[in-house]
């Protein structure tokens, strides 16, 4: 089993786990990658991959507004907004 | 003008594109609110767009006919059966956390697109496949010291991603690919092709290598351009950095980079350094996508005449050269307009040099598009129809064009009002050449003794005294009979 990287998973899920909670999550994943690796033992070959668990198909809404929008109702929730914007610390390129 | 860019030499660089075609669904691809451009921030997001809790995303018939309808006219496999994933990543602009987007079954397979290239050769490249996905929302980073402001109207809006295999070899036959792309999405009337307001932004793949070995070169993308001269300054520009790189002993590192147009430079973007690991996987919220052969038919009963038969059909019917076809076809307003003044007109040839000439300049000027042209098509036939029939030259046609620019009324009123009907009128004309003829008896004798050339001062002479309006031609045989006479 490959080792988790998990300062590399924390960062893609902007985590910041102190000591105790690294290893609690190192066990966790630990487990869970070998449930894993227990399916992928499995042969799959003929079998076509399965994208949902339903059998349904997609449907589809015609192309119409439906919707009205109130943003005011919606940045009741917000941390901090101006001028209709939500405001998030800053990021540049 | 700038001098050609000239790939450094021993070098070749290796161009694929992926361009985002904004499709123009009146909703979003998941969702029941507003696509309308310039709305005021954050009125047109849903709840769905924002990712409320307990939403769920109910894929837009439109954007998926206008999918297929892409499809067909690249000749492109259409798969029954296509599956939506959930591209992870973390921006501010991205408020799910994800974007729904198709990775390894996407809606339109492999296909092809015809370019035009600067030399007037035509290049095939190959398309890879074509998927549907959702927009983000856009960064406002200067309004708010400290902050960035996010405004989340464009979240949702639908996007088709078009991606290119690396067929590309100059930084122009990527910008002929990309004008291409342009003219044809709004030949389907899928996207208004609107680029300053991002209706198509593009990402340029490129790496180079040594001209003539064919291992591909480690490669960087160029992300968000949104211009066809743009792109193609910015893949020169990192032709050259990578080249330069090379060639001092260093390695092209695989990265995403900006391109700023102020510096004319390509540079690293910090925050996507992380971001290969986007951890795909379908997305459980959404069924997978299956398009039947009848749903197929149905679209593609709707498809235009796509740019390529055009072409084609002013090159044969119409008699026009390679060069007025291609140029007359890229947008189909533009084609439209010129078929209207064919028409009109009854002359393709002059329709489109005036339409490639006198008209294309006003409106650069102008900066107007020919959707908004003061002179229709109408007008325009009328005008050449005038040149046609001898009622004005050429020359004066020009002045009548300007008038009907200005609004100053119809064709025929114009040249009344302005007296620049062409004086065809035989007898006054030869009148006038006679007199001219009687009044220049130096430049007779010169003419008579073989110098050929002044037989144009008689004819400056004839039309200064008609103010340009003799009939060039009447003008011209008169002049001979006359200096040939006596």
């Amino acid at each position: 089993m490959a080792a988790i990287d998990i300062a590399h998973l924390c960062r893609l899920a902007q985590l910041a786990l102190d000591d105790a909670e690294t290893r609690a999550v190192q066990g966790d994943l630990a487990r869970i990658i070998a449930m894993v690796d227990q399916m992928q033992a499995v042969d799959t070959s003929g079998i076509e991959p399965l994208a949902h668990p339903l059998e349904g198909v997609q449907r589809l809404r015609p192309d119409l507004v439906t919707e009205t929008v109130e943003p005011a109702r919606y940045q009741s929730i917000a941390p901090a907004v101006e001028d209709g914007l939500y405001l998030v610390p800053r990021v540049v390129e | 003008m700038s001098t050609p860019f000239v790939t450094p030499r021993g070098w070749e660089a290796v161009i694929g594109l992926e361009v985002h075609v904004q499709l123009a669904t009146r909703s979003k691809i998941f969702s029941g609110a507003s696509t309308a451009f310039g709305a005021a921030p954050n009125t047109q997001a849903c709840a769905v767009d924002l990712g409320l809790p307990g939403v769920l995303p109910v894929l837009n018939l439109e954007a998926v006919r206008m999918a297929v309808k892409f499809g067909l006219a690249i000749g492109a496999v259409i798969h029954a059966r296509s599956v939506f994933d959930r591209k992870n990543y973390f921006y501010p602009d991205l408020p799910k956390g994800y974007q729904i987007s198709q990775f390894q079954q996407p809606v339109v397979g492999a296909g092809r697109l015809t370019v035009g290239l600067p030399d007037g050769q035509e290049k095939t490249v190959r398309i890879t496949r074509a998927h549907l996905e959702e927009d983000a929302g856009k960064s406002v980073h200067d309004a708010f010291p400290g902050l960035t402001g996010i405004d989340l109207n464009r979240a949702g809006t639908a996007l088709l991603e078009v991606v290119s295999e690396p067929d590309l070899r100059t930084p122009a036959e990527a910008a002929a690919y990309f004008r291409r792309m342009h003219g044809l999405v709004r030949y389907l009337g899928i996207c208004d092709g609107n680029l300053a307001e991002g209706s198509m932004r593009c990402d340029a793949n490129v790496s180079v290598r040594p001209a003539g070995t064919t291992t591909l070169g480690e490669r960087t993308e160029i992300k968000n351009l949104n211009s066809f001269r743009f792109l193609e300054r910015a893949i020169e520009h990192e032709i050259e950095r990578q080249v330069e790189l090379i060639e001092s002993g260093g390695t092209v590192r695989r990265e995403t980079r900006l391109y700023d147009p102020d510096r004319n430079e390509t540079r690293a973007m910090r925050s996507k350094e992380l971001s290969d690991d986007y951890r795909y996987f379908p997305d459980p919220d959404l069924m997978p996508l299956v398009i039947t052969e009848a749903f197929i038919d149905d679209v593609r009963a709707t498809l235009p005449e796509l740019p390529e038969a055009r072409r084609a059909r002013y090159r044969d019917t119409l008699g026009l050269p390679d060069y007025d076809a291609a140029w007359l076809t890229d947008d189909p307003a533009v084609a439209d307009y010129f078929e209207a003044v064919a028409h009109a007109s009854g002359d393709a040839k002059l329709a489109a040099n005036w339409v490639m000439g006198e008209l294309s300049a006003a409106l650069n000027r102008a900066e107007r598009s020919i959707a908004d042209s003061p002179v229709t098509p109408a007008a325009l036939g009328t005008l050449i129809q005038r040149i046609r029939d001898e009622t004005i030259s050429s020359k004066l046609a020009k002045t009548v064009f300007e008038a009907l620019w200005a609004g100053a009324g119809d064709v025929d009123t114009i040249i009344e009002a302005r007296g620049l009907r062409q004086v065809s009128d035989s007898g006054a004309l030869e009148a006038l050449v006679r007199q001219v003829v009687a009044d220049n008896p130096g430049q007779v004798a010169q003419y008579r003794a073989g110098k050929d050339k002044v037989f144009g001062f008689f004819v400056g002479q004839v039309m200064k005294a008609t103010q340009g309006k003799a009939n060039p031609k009447q003008l011209n045989d008169l002049l001979r009979e006359v200096l040939g006479s006596d």
